[in-house]
């Protein structure tokens, strides 16, 4: 069974790497990657085993692109290096890996369908300046806001989220 | 050419609602067709939320869309993350019939669906494209004699593949738009370079991600600038909060006033800085008006 699910991982992994092929490791990404600069991510040894080992998908570095697409528009094979990199980012998520912050801003959505949510200082500042207290947003609408959360299950998005707890909770990851 | 809707996303509202002010006062004024789009959620953020799910980021961006669609206007965005989702999901719906179906599965689950006739623009290549740096020129009343560092962020102009907006390199739109304000651009290392926040770095990495900020901020200030000015408020947060944090992180206090464009508009066409949300209780934010007000 364990074999099974690595395989079609792996397979996840080699369909939306398979651009990655074609890479000669010029190292141009690199030497363009403003992260790389003050970070571990080595993103032109990222593309180098993308699509190659399952071990990507630990990889902290996958989390350290600020999706600034320099790597992508410099690319002279013309490699959708950070499209690559997002789909990556996804099956490491289905397997069960998510930062704790970024797990927040999650329930932050399910919660409020604001990523970033008003606070109390805010919605006094928003009177101070001249604006209504809770902006034109699901803020303010309700029905909107049941449509997101409806959305939200529709698309087994909470679902995901809390299984990713339950995978962090269980040691796996 | 179709009216607008405002599109506000999570930190303009709940973070920093004086760009929301400064959006709404300078569109009046200059006489742009946009009106409030009601019941709009989070874009989603894409280096977040696609970087997690797809298919919800797209559907989310959908509902959104839709809203839009059913006033008939195009969607007017004044966030490069905004921009992003946005008009890359607007892209998917209209050029790939699988993606539209499977989102259509979901919104006719809540009574709605995606057709696909509308456009996302945002605000810096609509002013630029549609209205044009010398027709801006003409409604300025207070010319802005300051040096400005201008910060295009990321997702304004690239992936190129997807937006229109020429060479990213060196592009020259956003400069325009700020000189036209009587104002400087000032040319600077690493202008072009990330903010640091994009990706969901400043979330579950923040310390790195300041790393990247730091850098961009010691260019600006060995370059000597009287403000920031950004199209961004997910790079204005980075840059302005940013900051404050790098200072309590023992580093440098850069002391460097950060406006989004629309304020920086918003203070051209004559209105006062606390209308536009600038806080003048804030000493690096007096520097600027105090200037200000001197050349009155």
């Amino acid at each position: 069974m364990m074999y099974t699910d690595q395989e079609t991982t792996l397979d996840n992994l080699k369909r939306v790497s398979a651009e990655a092929l074609r890479c000669m490791q010029c190292g141009i990404c690199s030497s363009s990657c403003p992260s790389g600069r003050h970070t571990s991510l080595n993103i032109r040894k990222l593309v180098k085993i993308a699509g190659k080992t399952t071990d990507i998908l630990s990889n902290e570095e996958l989390w350290m692109c600020t999706t600034c697409y320099n790597c992508q528009e410099r690319c002279p094979r013309d490699i959708d290096i950070v499209d690559i990199l997002l789909d990556i980012r996804a099956i490491s998520v289905k397997n069960g890996r998510i930062h704790p912050e970024h797990r927040n801003i999650c329930m932050m959505l399910i919660e409020h369908g604001h990523a970033v949510p008003i606070n109390e200082e805010i919605r006094k500042k928003r009177t101070t300046i001249g604006l209504e207290e809770f902006p034109e947003t699901v803020h303010k609408y309700k029905d909107g806001l049941k449509e997101v959360k409806d959305l939200l299950a529709s698309c087994g998005f909470e679902e995901l989220i809390i299984q990713t707890e339950q995978t962090e909770k269980d040691g796996n990851i | 050419m179709k009216g607008l809707s405002l599109f506000l996303g999570c930190v303009v509202p709940n973070r920093y609602p004086g760009i929301e002010m400064a959006t709404k006062l300078c569109l009046a004024k200059l006489d742009i067709d946009c009106v409030d789009l009601e019941s709009a959620s989070c874009c989603p953020a894409p280096g977040v939320f696609r970087s997690f799910d797809r298919t919800t980021w797209l559907t989310l961006a959908s509902r959104n869309i839709v809203l839009s669609e059913q006033k008939e206007r195009d969607m007017l965005t004044i966030c490069n993350g905004c921009f992003s989702t946005l008009e890359d999901a607007n892209r998917s719906i209209k050029h790939d019939e699988g993606s539209k179906e499977e989102v259509n599965k979901h919104l006719r689950k809540i009574g709605r669906e995606i057709k696909g006739d509308i456009d996302v623009r945002h605000i810096i290549e609509y002013l630029y494209q549609e209205h044009g740096p010398e027709k801006i020129a003409s409604f300025v009343e207070k010319q802005l004699d300051i040096r400005v560092a201008v910060h295009y962020g990321c997702h304004l102009i690239k992936p190129t593949k997807d937006r229109e907006l020429g060479n990213f390199e060196r592009p020259a739109f956003f400069d325009e738009l700020v000189t036209a304000l009587g104002a400087t651009s000032v040319d600077y290392p690493d202008k072009m370079a990330c903010c640091g926040a994009g990706g969901g770095v400043r979330s579950a990495m923040k310390e790195k991600s300041l790393g990247m900020t730091r850098a961009k901020l010691s260019r600006i200030e060995e370059t000597g600038v009287d403000c920031i000015v950004n199209s961004c408020p997910f790079c204005h947060m980075q840059l302005d909060a940013g900051q404050t944090e790098i200072k309590e992180m023992n580093g440098p206090d850069f002391n460097i006033p950060v406006l989004h464009y629309t304020q920086l508009l918003g203070l051209a066409l004559g209105f006062p800085p606390e209308m536009l949300g600038i806080d003048t209780d804030i000493e690096k934010n007096r520097t600027l008006t105090d200037l200000l007000d001197q050349q009155n």
